[in-house]
């Protein structure tokens, strides 16, 4: 079950798993999100769906190795290997409206995510105006993906080393100058990222989607503590998301519950990284 | 032997041994330890076998109470588990977390004089000695043919899975989580049920020929209708449950720090964050905490923190203890424990420390006023009576709402609270569709669950028109119930595994 049937690394930091899963590959839509857990102790992540095939029964994610879970998961995961769990497709899919002109935007770790609305938007018959984001030109991914369902591809990296240098917002408003007809802005990324695009939009009131990420454990409405505020309203992400209007969205709320639990983040790292081959390291009562 | 009156049998309820609320408070083992042979016996004798034995009647599931009790006088153990088993699949948990008090035991005879007989326990005991000695009644199953879905492995699911499974049906549980049990898993904690009495009694049903698929969210990755249209199941059973939980929409309720007693209790039970970083999921525990409400999920809550070693553990209702809707026996554990109780207490605020953390509560004072709806004096709050209140960690337990993902996703008729619509048969407004436990009635009880997960399983049997009649084998020709099923639907016999 869960088995990893492809991999590609990206950068140093960026990796990509396709999994095996037909029944998911089959149900998956645009805009939902998995659960993964990489072994019997392990935490319970969600990650996006960046890609699914139902040809091929896969499901693809991409991770950004940022903690212990995904850093271990970039360590372990190889192509054969099998993951404990993998439960989805979880959150409301996004709503492909039919519009005439759309903006997909990706940045850093949104850039795979984006990838499915902004094929699906194009088979909807939309213009469609990929706007994706990268440090620098070695880190891009997935260009020729997106070149083939985007009419417009506009390219920022920070250091200008590949298309445009500047932030995906920078991306935005050459696109609204160019396309005053824009109807709405798909933004994925960062939350700090997200919340400069709605702010991007909002002056010319268009409207903006964005995917939310806040700390989740079972992602099934059980623990509501990915909740979020909306519109001065108390949603759970996981649920009630994980898209929401950018403009009635929280984001500092969110940015501020993202780090709930850096201290702890932080030594569970330290401590993997110091022997990252042994999980039971001083476990007191071992019973694996 | 003499018939026995409330004369002659033993006066005093058999007391229960327990651990010392000072040793148990640093560890996760169970605080009622069971009785022992002989204090079962001795409680055994103290029921009269009152012919008009209200108890059953008392319990949801009317389990045969004097019929197993006589079987533990006789020291016919088996007997007693076959007489338990014949309506009630999980004797151990149920003797566990029951309330009792206000089922079987409310209403017993000997109560009217003196402590009524101690039904739970005496049910709990013969649940660890069947775990003990690996027994378990397994029916010669015929396959029929059919196939049935079970949506949510919690009490309801598991109840209606192993009736399915025993009339022939090829039963399919699907849970969306990574362990089966529901809040039996995820919800109560170790010292009060330890996971693998769990595991032992799911385990019996799933031995069965039950299968459990986890790791599976229904509606997201398949539909209600799906499984009945496209994936040939002839009927389905949602036991969902009503886990989605709710806050006060008070200012502060964001702050880092403030959590559902939900996620505080799926964080240490389900993903054990109390061993953390042995294992990945973190919890940050508080130091001083505050637990709102004061419910059995309030309780547990409480007695977590205490034992992950939180400095103080501090209850906050509303309403005063009579109100108290946790069982008497657990607000008494938790006080033991050293829980401080603030009575006639709501939070109206909570403030931060300058970084997203939590500080302290503002809180008022309450009254109790007239009656409410429900029976309750209402609690009213008195004005200028607000002070603040220190804590690091605030877990809400003020009850949950019925989970909307299968009411989003399919064309099943909802009340207006968003719970599943089922009548007294189960049935919901699909055909072959069959809904119970608390996504039906809300937040109730382990025993209502199967309950009604056993009854939904009848009538799914009526609606398969599998009632087809084979020879009951009975072990015991004088009590010819079967699995608390009238003789009429005698579509399965009891037949041991070993003598
Ligand atoms: C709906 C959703 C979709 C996501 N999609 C992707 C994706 O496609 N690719 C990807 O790389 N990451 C994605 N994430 C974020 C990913 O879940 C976290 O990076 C991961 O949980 C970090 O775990 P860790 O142990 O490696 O790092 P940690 O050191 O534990 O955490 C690093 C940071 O990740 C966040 N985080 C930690 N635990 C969780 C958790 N249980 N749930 C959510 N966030 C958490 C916090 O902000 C934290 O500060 C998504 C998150 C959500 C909610
Ligand atoms: C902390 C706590 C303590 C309690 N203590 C007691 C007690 O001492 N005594 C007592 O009698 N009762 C107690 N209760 C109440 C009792 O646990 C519940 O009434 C009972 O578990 C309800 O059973 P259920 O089968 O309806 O639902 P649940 O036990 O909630 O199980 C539902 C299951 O369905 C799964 N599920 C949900 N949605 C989906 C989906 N879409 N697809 C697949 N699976 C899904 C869930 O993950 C879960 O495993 C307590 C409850 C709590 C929260
Ligand atoms: S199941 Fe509960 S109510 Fe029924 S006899 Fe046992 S303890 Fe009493
Ligand atoms: S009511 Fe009490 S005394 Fe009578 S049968 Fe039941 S347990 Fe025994
Ligand atoms: S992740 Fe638990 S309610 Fe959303």
């Amino acid at each position: 079950m869960y088995e990893i049937v492809a991999r590609e690394d990206f950068s140093d930091s960026t990796f990509l798993l396709e999994v095996k899963y037909p029944l998911l590959a089959k149900a998956a839509r645009p805009g939902q999100f998995v659960i993964v857990m990489s072994n019997a102790d392990g935490e319970r992540i969600p990650l996006t769906i960046a890609d699914f095939s139902p040809e091929r029964g896969t499901v693809t994610l991409v991770i950004q190795a940022v903690g212990k879970t995904t850093m271990e998961m970039q360590r372990r995961c190889i192509v054969g290997s099998a993951l404990y769990a993998m439960v989805g497709p979880m959150g409301k899919p996004s709503e492909i409206s039919k519009m005439g002109k759309v903006a997909c935007v990706g940045g850093g770790l949104g850039v795979a995510p984006v990838y499915p609305q902004a094929r699906a938007f194009k088979q909807n018959g939309a213009y469609v105006i990929g706007i994706v984001g990268f440090r620098s030109r070695d880190l891009i991914f997935w260009q020729r993906k997106f070149e083939d369902v985007c009419d417009e591809l506009i390219i920022c990296t920070d250091d200008g080393s590949a298309g445009i240098k500047g932030l995906v917002t920078d991306g935005i408003a050459m696109a609204v100058d160019k396309h005053p007809d824009i109807d709405e802005v798909i933004a994925i990324g960062p939350p700090v990222m997200m919340k400069f695009c709605a702010e991007a939009t909002r002056a010319r009131d268009i409207k903006t989607t964005v995917s939310l990420n806040p700390i989740m454990v079972d992602g099934t409405g059980m623990c509501g503590g990915c909740r979020v505020s909306v519109g001065g309203e108390m949603r759970f992400c996981c649920v009630d998301g994980p898209d929401f209007d950018g403009h009635q969205v929280d984001f500092d709320e969110l940015m501020r519950r993202l780090t709930r639990f850096r201290e702890d983040e932080r030594a569970a790292l330290e401590r993997w990284q110091r022997n990252p081959g042994c999980r039971l390291e001083q476990e007191p009562t071992a019973s694996e | 032997m003499a018939k026995k009156t409330i004369r002659n049998i033993p006066q005093e309820r058999t007391a229960m041994p327990v651990q010392e609320p000072k040793a148990r408070v640093r560890n996760f083992s169970e605080v009622a330890l069971g009785y022992s042979l002989a204090e079962a016996l001795n409680e055994a004798e103290r029921c009269i076998m009152c012919p008009q034995e209200p108890c059953v009647k008392g319990c949801p599931v009317e389990i045969d109470i004097p019929g197993f009790i006589q079987k533990i006088c006789d020291q016919n153990f088996r007997g007693a588990y076959d007489v338990i088993t014949d309506t009630n699949l999980l004797p151990a948990i149920c003797g566990r977390v029951c309330p009792q008090e206000s089922q079987c035991e409310q209403v017993c005879i000997v109560g009217d004089h003196l402590e009524p007989v101690a039904v739970g326990r005496l049910e709990r005991f013969v649940g660890d000695m069947a775990v003990a000695e690996g027994w378990s009644n397994e029916p010669d199953i015929e396959p029929n043919g059919r196939r049935v879905a079970i949506v949510g492995a919690g009490p309801a699911g598991i109840a209606c899975a192993a009736d399915m499974a025993k009339a022939g049906c090829e039963v399919v549980i699907y849970e969306a989580l990574h362990r089966p049990g529901g809040v039996l898993s995820y919800g109560i904690p170790e010292f009060r049920l330890p996971n693998e009495i769990v595991d032992d009694e799911f385990g019996k049903v799933i031995e069965l020929g039950v299968k459990v698929e986890c790791n599976t969210l229904v509606g997201r990755l398949f539909t209600i209708e799906q499984l009945r249209e496209k994936m040939g199941f002839d009927a389905v059973f949602i036991g969902t449950g009503a886990g989605y939980p709710t806050f006060m929409g008070i200012p502060g309720e964001s702050l880092n720090g403030v959590l559902s007693a939900n996620e505080f209790l799926t964080r240490c039970n389900l993903m054990q964050a109390g061993e953390f970083p042995y294992k990945d999921t973190p919890l940050h525990m508080g130091r001083k905490v505050a637990v709102i409400g004061s419910g059995n999920t309030a309780m547990d809550a409480m007695r977590v923190s205490l034992r992950l070693e939180a400095e103080e553990v501090h209850c906050l209702y509303r309403r005063s203890r009579a109100e108290s809707p946790a069982r008497a026996e657990e607000v008494d554990h938790a006080e033991e424990e050293g829980v401080i109780f603030h009575w006639l207490t709501a939070p109206v605020e909570i403030l931060d420390d300058g970084n997203n953390n939590v500080r302290a509560l503002r809180c008022i004072r309450m009254e109790l006023g007239e009656p409410d709806d429900s029976g309750r004096r209402r609690p009213v709050a008195i004005e200028g009576s607000e002070y603040e209140f220190e804590a690091d960690m605030v877990i809400y337990a003020i009850g949950t709402n019925a989970n909307p993902i299968i009411g989003q996703t399919s064309n099943l008729e909802l009340n207006k609270w968003g719970y599943i619509e089922a009548n007294e048969q189960q049935r919901t407004s699909i055909a072959g569709v069959f809904a119970g436990g608390d996504i039906v009635t809300g937040a109730a009880t382990v025993i209502l669950a199967m309950g009604a997960g056993r009854r939904a399983a009848r009538s799914m049997k009526a609606y398969l028109g599998i009632l087809d009649p084979v020879e009951m084998a009975v072990s015991d020709p004088e009590r010819p119930r079967i699995f608390g099923i009238d003789a009429r639907q005698r579509n399965y016999r009891r037949v041991r595994v070993a003598a």
